[in-house]
């Protein structure tokens, strides 16, 4: 028997052969979204444990991976509506400017600021499309909605931006 | 300006702004963190928050025009 029918069944063994197989992967995909590691492995267990919890209702004849990142987006989304309310803007995982670049890291921390007052969905489908340029047609399938439905929400989030930016006298 | 321009000069901000996180694995294994979630006893419900699911519960039946403006909120 395959590992995904073993873990469907309730096999743990077959959990843990998954979970040590994708856990990277929901890793990487999760970090993308909320853009904080440690926030990040807490939500990769949190997203095995609602995987775990609903193996009943997996096919194992379908792609795990796919199903996995879907339950992993929730997850992701789920932890931007509460930290919306609590937790400091998304920080610039990548390299910082240069320290001499006061104005321009004061013009990003504008952006930022503006980017977390967007809600969680369009917050994190605009993550993921504009700034890790994951294609459409994934982040649709990991949003559960269809290409169409990512597009609006790109939209909407731009236009929100534009006006939050707008507003603080920054032009776009 | 024109809406594609206004969102390429969004996309161009907000790309500078965050920074693409590219590719991340985790700095540890998560499985024995896993392990001992999956050995929690299932969290109990407290009679306060039966209490509070109850009182929503009523609030909606009383002003059912509520609803859409809580389910928007949430």
């Amino acid at each position: 028997m395959e590992t995904p029918e073993r873990f469907a069944r309730g096999e743990l063994e077959a959990f843990e052969e998954l979970f040590r197989q994708f856990q990277a992967e929901v890793y990487g995909w999760i970090v993308r979204i909320v853009r904080d590691r440690a926030a990040a492995e807490d939500l990769t267990v949190e997203t095995f444990w609602r995987i775990w919890r609903a193996r009943a209702r997996f096919d194992p004849s379908r792609s795990f991976a796919a199903w996995a990142r879907r339950i992993a987006t929730n997850a992701a989304v789920d932890h931007l509506k509460a930290a919306r309310r609590e937790e400091p803007l998304p920080d610039n995982l990548a390299a910082r400017p240069a320290a001499d670049a006061a104005v321009e890291e004061e013009l990003h921390e504008q952006i930022r600021r503006a980017f977390g007052k967007l809600p969680a969905n369009l917050r994190a489908t605009a993550t993921l499309a504009l700034v890790e340029e994951q294609p459409y047609e994934e982040i649709a399938r990991a949003m559960g909605v269809s290409v169409g439905g990512v597009k609006s929400r790109v939209f909407r989030a731009v236009r929100r931006l534009r006006k939050e930016l707008e507003r603080m006298g920054v032009r776009a | 300006m024109s809406e594609k321009t206004g969102e390429e000069a969004v996309r161009r901000l907000v790309r500078a702004a965050l920074g693409p996180v590219g590719s991340a694995e985790p700095e540890r294994d998560l499985w024995p963190e896993m392990l001992r979630r999956l050995e929690e006893p299932p969290a109990r419900v407290s009679w306060l928050d039966w209490a509070l699911a109850g009182a929503v519960l009523a609030w909606f039946f009383v002003f059912p025009e509520g609803i859409p403006a809580v389910l928007y909120h949430l």
